[in-house]
């Protein structure tokens, strides 16, 4: 694989669980989604079993890739918010760090400008928290020593077993 | 890349379906998407133009069980085949964890394939992966049509490092699973590996 892999371990999530539930709370926001770049979801707060969340996360990535290809058609790196206003409800995207991206669902009980606002400060938490794990994946993959993954003894049968053989 | 999340337990990994424009990459998704149990699939969801030509992408999220005590979810994506969706081809392969390259089996669209694998090559690099070492499996689709190539001749013409190579019918469901297997083994086996 070209770059390794990423593994969040239990308090890197807590910690990412804690920003975005304030942020979600702070920001009068109804959903607040941190989803990877590649598409994955990573964490959620508010009401999130009113949307489909792996959809959400998959189409999210797809529009900042998609905007990101149109900012470098236009000589920019990328473009870091993305904002959707819809009749009642709006959507605000935003780039964390190099792999993070922060969906904030929100209506006319908040306003762009106090979600910008929120999102900003709990960007920041999140990238050190980023960084903090991408460390460790960067070390990791030098020095392997101390760490046994489970995944060392993935058998065929295993395999099978996920297909129903 | 494998996103492994220890404190859900839960690792979900890439696949990306490639292949020339209406090679049937759309087909094995929706094919797998109609016969897996409702609890364990997610919605498909479909990106494509009034002609059902696939515009951006296909997604499918597929709940596969556990292993090890790790739920495993496979994100299945399919690209546009068609050649000016260069730039979408190269932003839905970022991040993935293995390629399904679904060949069309017709004798004149050989040299479709061929670009593709070509294409392929170049997309990947683009984003830091190697096609000769990523988890990787050749499928030959559509081989009920009167017009398919030998299998052998296909071989020697699209198969480059002794990747798996899986006959298809996807319209029929013929070889869908066991493609979807073989990229799965090469995947969980690299996070083995890893």
């Amino acid at each position: 694989m070209a770059k390794p892999d990423m593994v969040m371990y239990e308090e890197e999530y807590q910690a990412l669980q804690a920003i975005i539930s304030r942020l979600q709370v702070d920001s009068a926001s109804k959903v607040v989604f941190l989803v990877d770049k590649n598409g994955q979801q990573i964490a959620a707060s508010g009401d999130v079993r009113s949307i489909d969340a792996t959809s959400l996360a998959s189409l999210t990535a797809g529009n900042v890739a998609a905007t990101d290809g149109l900012a470098k058609l236009i000589g920019e790196k990328e473009f870091s918010l993305l904002f959707h206003e819809g009749e009642k409800d709006n959507l605000h995207i935003s780039i964390v760090g190099k792999r993070g991206i922060l969906v904030v669902i929100f209506d006319q009980t908040s306003s762009l400008a106090l979600v910008r606002l929120r999102v900003k400060r709990a960007s920041r938490d999140l990238q050190e928290i980023f960084e903090k794990v991408e460390a460790r994946a960067q070390a990791s993959s030098t020095d392997t020593s101390n760490f046994e993954s489970p995944f060392s003894e993935i058998t065929d049968e295993d395999i099978d077993k996920l297909f129903g053989d | 890349m494998t996103f492994i999340n220890y404190a859900s337990r839960e690792i979900n990994c890439k696949i990306v379906y490639y292949g020339p424009g209406l090679c049937g990459k759309t087909t094995n998704i929706q094919w797998i998407h109609e016969q897996a149990n409702p609890e364990k699939r997610g919605k498909l969801v479909s990106l494509a133009t009034e002609t059902d030509r696939t515009l951006f992408f296909d997604f499918l999220p597929l709940d596969m069980g556990t292993v090890k005590g790790f739920k495993v979810r496979f994100h299945l994506y399919t690209v546009p085949g068609q050649v000016f969706y260069d730039a979408s081809r190269k932003l839905i392969l970022r991040g993935c964890d293995g390629v399904i390259f679904v060949a069309d089996s017709q004798r004149p669209r050989m040299e479709a394939n061929i670009e593709s694998i070509a294409n392929l090559a170049t997309n990947l690099k683009d984003n830091g992966f190697d096609i000769r070492t990523m988890p990787y499996v050749l499928q030959l689709n559509k081989r009920d049509m009167p017009t398919a190539a030998p299998v052998q001749e296909m071989e020697e013409l699209l198969r480059f490092r002794n990747e798996p190579m899986i006959e298809a019918v996807a319209s029929q469901g013929t070889g869908v699973i066991d493609t979807l297997k073989a990229c799965a083994r090469q995947i969980l086996m690299e996070l083995q590996r890893s």
